[in-house]
């Protein structure tokens, strides 16, 4: 079977592209990085592809707010190719910088009628400061995000500044509970509970809250990044493991998260 | 139209950079403010209705959620005593307002006019302050005189808004700048006096001699012949005056380092050294002739064959005199700077790694540094924020960090940046780490645009750091206009659009045309196609600007329309401004007219040789005669030194992650808080290949000899490597030398700093030779001093030395951390009695009578028996036979031990009769072994059951089992007499190792 096609957006600030597209690969995709004039200017089309995927970075440098004006650019130029491509039932991926984009584009949390309008929003950390810090996740069995499916916990870094996952709206969190949206928290180091705390949780987010994804599940937005644990050797001490000759996994934590996606639209799962 | 919208957040939500700024003043300025609150100012400049402006503050200055706007009048919305308004002074890079600019333009389908654009500003509203407690939170915190300016508003004296500012950050007006066309030349047939006062009032640094060797150039009848057919004079245009002054600069042309040395040594030896570059830097490479060297001393970076399909590009760069004027620009600068280094090397490579490192005055310095002089504190905030910021937005990851503190480098902080690259062996069949320029490749422009900013750079950084310091030398770097470039550029480099490629640094375009023109023999361009950001520049001010972000590359005519598609698809701006030619000149227009024509050969080798004097002083210290009652509360102390505190603070703000490779990252450990001894990244994804990166360095030695500050350097780095699992025959070293000025009449001293630089190159050249690490690349900065002082503030001699190296299989690498109780702990090498410039005499000096001692006894470096115990260790590696492995610098065994046990989470029994000692002092025999900084070192620990193998792989190696891992938290260390010294808490020294950085 042909290996799905996934649309990898990169360029004017993005910088995950290599690694997210080596996630997809050990998933059984076949990634295309695609530079974002290319889209602008009509030369690559979306539609083309199955999967989509927003990765980190600084996208314009972040310079009026993380995501912000990625966001109006899509907002602009690529509405009707995404809104054709979220119809299809094509699952999304946003990560660190594609995350606060999908929040600003209004498509997470997204509601039952895409309106496009913002309705939370990812901001400055509690902290004021950019740091790269492994976090400890739970995720939600109960969620309906097809690139969770069968993972309880995972441990990831976070790299941002702005990852304060926060509303305004004190309805919206509860129903994001409820219809199993809230994907993935922030945990303590022993996975038992969900932390409200620095350093546990990085940035200050409200309920601990490190992703999201969209009532249909397809839409999935996370800060912390999967895509750098593919390989056992990218956690911060695995020579813990090793030197006590312990058997390393096979794969990093963040790999299945890619493979889930993958599966999903070859129809395996 | 001029629209001006203020962005402040909704009440109730917290403003992150308002309390960050809060805290800061009450930490740096001791000033009890009660709130500060934030605003971003956006200016528009361009004609758009206020419908669109409307839509544009809606969409993109603000965050819905939990930001509001206010369009042509403020929010007029809380309360506060006074506000500080700080905007970019007029022509400094505004990035923020460029995004937003080309953001505007994108939405609204339309293009900016000439003089249209974006400008911000950010308002900060304090409660609870006076006037003057605002004015010194502008002055000494908010807003940098040189390149911002700041608006003091009383709330309550107007009950008003405060006012936009409405210069803040819009070019400078027409009047300030000329027609674009002014060309003065100037007349050197005039007193020696006179030629001094040209170079000094035009900032050339240029000497005497220089002067009078560029009057000579002019005299000859061929040079004036052939002008008078361009229609130039006899006398040198300010444009070829500036070229040459660019090259020639220290900065551009490492006088020293070139020069001529008379040298006298201790014992009254004389000798004399033609070119140190050439005796000991360059030779030891030579001589080594290892088969994986690519590319050395040549190009922007050294390049080596890492294996079959890769290479590896590597340079270490300073940027200290723009830091210790701009500290945020400068250091960022720094950084985006170096990146262009092996980005311009062959036909350039990506990016893979980034690594800093800080020499900086002492952040607790009370008082006021002298007029002129930033605060170290401001310095170290500033460095650390702009180098965080460029290196992580450019999705590079940092790979090592360090930073130590000495009150000389209160007068010039010393800021290390390097950037490693790779790039396939070949690319579609040519090598990829040549240049092969041909006459009538065209030179194209790509990157930034051209502005005052950066003027004189090269010429400034060769000079202390004196009142009439230039403004604009002051850059500011865009990580994302450089990172679309390298983007768009490493595209190009794979369709081999162009065939070299080179950095606008230093010297600007007169410094990569000129360089790039000896590959092809010549060149002709023409500056009036230079984009610039503003109208108004002079052309030698074209020529020589430093503005960031801009490469300069040769590409051959049949492929410039399908270059310059490419570069306009990505949005990026590139000029073809010429061709290279093989008529052997330097040759500049404007438009029609000629403004410079030198021999290139003039250009770039026309410069006289220095000749110095170097007289080597053998100088004695005061040797302490140390008495230490209480060893528990001396090692708790000596934690919570500068040079051996935890910075993980900081260093957590910097990106190890992206890109997916690193394995070993600056932090380990059972809770990832403890500095590693080298950093590993793998060599592809999915290999077991890794690189492996670390550094040496050691200035304290300096005081005392500048040959074993060097060796113990050298072999810092390389038994780093050894400790983390690395190849020690492997390994390739950078030198980065930082020295106080050795040739200016005034500086006191210099003839020996000048000896003290022979002994250094001495010393790398003897111990590189010896552990076979050949050098590919290098830098030297030679004005490290401040004259606004009296006497001057020299900084230490610093030599850096980073390296590269290799692990075939990652899955050996070996960390410090201790991994399981029981197993036992060694000592790999001899402990000498070698305090001399260590850590523990500056601590006994300053806690006993106030002032640092610095002794005399300088750890030395036995090349022959350290590579043996080198190699031994790293068999021991392989066979798995280590399960931890640290090498102690700074602080010795006593706080190499301390943070081997707290990495782990596990005490440790350490019996000090059982350390290999050479110590003639018997009275402070435990101080000795504690904290003697005696090179050549490890503490591993092992598996009780190995323990045989390991012993029998380390025969020969003088080394002893000192101890055992412990099941509880206790550190134990029993002294000579058997008794227990220390006995301490893990945690409790964690917490004094992490304290003292914290919150700063």
């Amino acid at each position: 079977m042909k290996k799905p096609e996934v649309l990898i957006i990169t360029g004017d600030g993005l910088n995950c592209e290599r690694e997210t597209a080596y996630g997809f690969r050990l998933g059984g995709a076949h990634p295309d990085l695609v530079h974002i004039t290319d889209l602008l200017d009509g030369r690559k089309r979306l539609n083309d592809y199955r999967i989509l995927a927003f990765i980190g970075g600084f996208s314009n440098g972040d310079h009026l707010g993380a995501g912000t004006v990625q966001a109006s650019r899509f907002r602009h130029k690529l509405r009707e190719d995404l809104e054709i491509f979220m119809e299809q039932g094509k699952p999304i991926i946003g990560i660190c910088n594609g995350f606060q984009t999908l929040v600003k584009l209004g498509i997470l949390p997204g509601t039952e009628k895409r309106s496009w309008r913002q309705r939370a929003t990812i901001m400055t950390n509690d902290s004021g400061i950019f740091e790269d810090r492994w976090v400890y996740l739970l995720l939600n069995p109960e969620s309906p995000c097809i690139w969770t499916r069968g993972l309880g916990q995972m441990f990831l870094p976070v790299r941002h500044g702005e990852g304060k996952f926060f509303t305004s709206d004190p309805g919206l969190i509860p129903h994001l509970f409820r219809k199993g949206q809230v994907v993935a928290r922030y945990a303590d180091s022993r996975y038992l509970a969900p932390a409200l705390e620095y350093p546990f949780n990085p940035n200050g987010s409200l309920e601990g809250i490190a992703g999201i994804c969209d009532e249909s599940g397809l839409i999935f937005g996370l800060m912390p990044h999967p895509e750098a644990y593919l390989f056992p050797y990218n956690h911060p001490s695995w020579t813990r493991d090793a030197a006590l000759g312990k058997s390393l996994p096979r794969e990093g934590q963040g790999a299945a998260i890619f493979r889930n996606a993958v599966s999903y639209v070859k129809g395996e799962s | 139209m001029i629209y001006r919208i203020e962005v402040g957040f909704k009440r109730d939500i917290p403003d992150a950079r308002g309390r960050l700024t809060e805290q800061r003043i009450k930490a740096y300025l001791g000033i009890p403010v009660r709130s500060v609150r934030t605003r971003s100012l956006y200016t528009i400049e361009a004609e758009l209705s206020e419908t669109e402006v409307e839509l544009a503050a809606r969409e993109l200055f603000i965050d819905p959620i939990i930001q509001e706007y206010s369009i042509n009048q403020g929010l007029n919305r809380e309360e506060y005593d006074y506000s500080i308004t700080v905007g970019f002074k007029p022509g400094v890079t505004d990035n923020v307002g460029r995004t937003a600019a080309a953001a505007l333009q994108e939405t609204f389908k339309r293009k900016m006019k000439e003089g249209e654009g974006v400008y911000t500003a950010v308002r900060y509203l304090l409660s609870g302050v006076s006037r003057r407690e605002t004015e010194r939170i502008a002055r000494d915190l908010l807003a940098n005189d040189l390149i911002e300016d700041a608006v003091i508003h009383d709330r309550r004296a107007a009950d008003v808004e405060a006012p936009f500012p409405i210069k803040t950050g819009r070019r400078r007006s027409g009047a300030e700048g000329s027609s674009g066309l002014n060309i003065d030349e100037i007349d050197l047939e005039v007193s020696d006096e006179e030629l001094l006062e040209i170079s000094r009032s035009r900032t050339l640094a240029l000497s005497l001699k220089e002067m009078i060797s560029i009057r000579n150039y002019f005299r000859k009848k061929e040079v004036i012949e052939e002008r008078k057919k361009l229609g130039l004079s006899s006398c040198p245009t300010d444009v070829e005056l500036e070229a040459l002054a660019q090259t020639w600069s220290e900065h551009c042309h490492h006088k020293v380092f070139n020069g001529i040395i008379h040298y006298i040594d201790e014992f009254n030896n004389r000798r004399t050294i033609h070119s140190l570059f050439q005796t000991y830097i360059k030779r030891v490479t030579a001589e080594i002739d290892s088969d994986r060297l690519l590319s050395v001393f040549k190009d922007n970076a050294g390049v080596i064959r890492f294996n079959d399909r890769l290479a590896l590009v590597y340079k270490v760069e300073t940027h200290n005199s723009p830091s210790a004027l701009d500290p945020y620009g400068g250091a960022m600068t720094g950084i985006v700077g170096v990146n262009r280094d092996p980005f311009g090397t062959g036909l350039g490579a990506k990016l893979i790694a980034n690594v800093w490192g800080y020499c900086l005055g002492n952040p607790f310095m009370k008082g006021n540094p002298p007029q002129g002089l930033l605060h170290p504190r401001r310095i170290r905030e500033g460095v650390h924020r702009g180098v965080i910021e460029g290196g992580n937005q450019s999705g590079i990851p940092y790979l090592r960090g360090w930073e130590l503190f000495e009150d000389r480098f209160m007068g010039k902080p010393l800021v290390f940046c390097g950037t490693l690259g790779e790039m396939p062996l070949e690319i579609s069949g040519r090598p990829s780490y040549l240049k092969e320029i041909a006459p009538g490749d065209v030179v194209v422009m790509v990157g930034g645009r051209v502005g005052k900013d950066g003027i004189h750079g090269a010429t400034f950084s060769s000079e202390e750091l004196h009142e009439s310091s230039p403004v604009q030398a002051v850059q500011i770097g865009d990580p994302i206009t450089q990172k679309r470039m390298t983007d768009m550029l490493l595209e190009a480099r794979d369709l081999l659009l162009y065939r070299g490629l080179t950095d606008n640094g230093a010297g600007g375009l007169s410094s990569s045309v000129g360089e790039t023109a000896e590959l092809a023999g010549g060149c002709e361009i023409d500056l009036a196609r230079v984009p610039l950001k503003y109208p108004g520049l002079d052309p030698w001010e074209i020529l020589v600007s430093e503005a960031q972000e801009r490469m300069t590359l040769a590409v051959p005519p049949e492929n410039l329309d399908r270059y310059l598609d490419l570069s306009a698809k990505r949005r990026v701006e590139s000029s073809p401004l010429g061709v290279f030619t093989k008529s052997g000149k330097f040759h500049v227009r404007h438009e029609k007219k000629t403004v410079a024509y030198l021999n290139l050969d003039f250009l770039h080798h026309g410069d006289p040789p220095y000749e110095l004097e170097a007289r080597y002083i053998r100088k004695r210290f005061e040797e302490p005669e140390i008495s230490i009652a209480d060893h528990r509360e001396t090692l708790l102390e000596m934690l919570g030194r500068l040079n051996v505190c935890s910075n993980e603070e900081k260093a957590r703000q910097y990106d190890h992650e992206v890109q997916g490779r690193s394995i070993i990252k600056p932090f380990g450990g059972r809770r990832f808080d403890v500095p590693t001894d080298a950093g590993i990244m793998l060599a592809e994804y999915g290999s077991r290949e890794g690189i492996v990166l670390t550094e040496g360095i050691n200035p304290f030695y300096s005081d005392i000899d500048t040959y074993w500050m060097a060796a113990s350097a050298v072999d810092l780095a390389v038994r780093r490597v050894v400790s983390a699992g690395g190849d020690p025959d492997f390994i390739t070293g950078l030198d980065n030398f930082c020295w106080p000025n050795v040739v200016k009449e005034k500086m006191p001293e210099r003839s020996h700093k000048l000896a003290q630089l022979v002994r250094a190159a001495e010393g790398l050249y003897d111990f590189c030779k010896a552990f076979r690490v050949p050098l590919i690349s290098g830098k030297d900065s030679m004005s490290n001093d401040c004259t606004l002082t009296d006497p001057p503030i020299s900084i230490p001699p610093v030599l850096l030395i980073s390296v590269i190296s290799k692990i075939d299989d990652v899955d050996r690498a070996v960390t410090p951390d201790v991994k399981k109780p029981g197993d036992l702990v060694y000592l790999v090498g001899l402990t000498h009695d070698e305090l001399g410039g260590s850590e523990l005499f500056r601590y006994y000096g300053e806690k006993t009578r106030g002032r640092a001692y610095i002794g005399n006894r300088v750890p030395r470096v036995n090349a022959e028996t350290a590579l043996k115990s080198y190699r031994a260790l790293h068999r021991a590696i392989r066979k798995r036979l280590v399960r931890s492995c640290h090498t102690p610098a700074i602080g010795g065994i006593g706080a190499a031990l301390v943070r081997k046990a707290i990495a782990g989470g596990y005490g440790l029994d350490i019996f000090l009769s059982a350390v290999p000692a050479d110590i003639k002092t018997p009275a402070a025999a435990e101080i000795n072994i504690l904290y003697s900084e005696s090179n050549s070192r490890f503490i591993v620990t092992i598996d009780p059951e190995q323990k045989e193998e390991f012993e029998r792989v380390m025969s020969g190696i003088t080394l002893a089992r000192i101890g055992l891992v412990r099941r509880d938290e206790l550190l134990r260390i029993r002294g000579l007499s058997g008794e227990a010294i220390i006995s301490e808490k893990t945690d409790r020294l964690k917490a004094a190792w992490q304290g003292t950085l914290k919150g700063l």
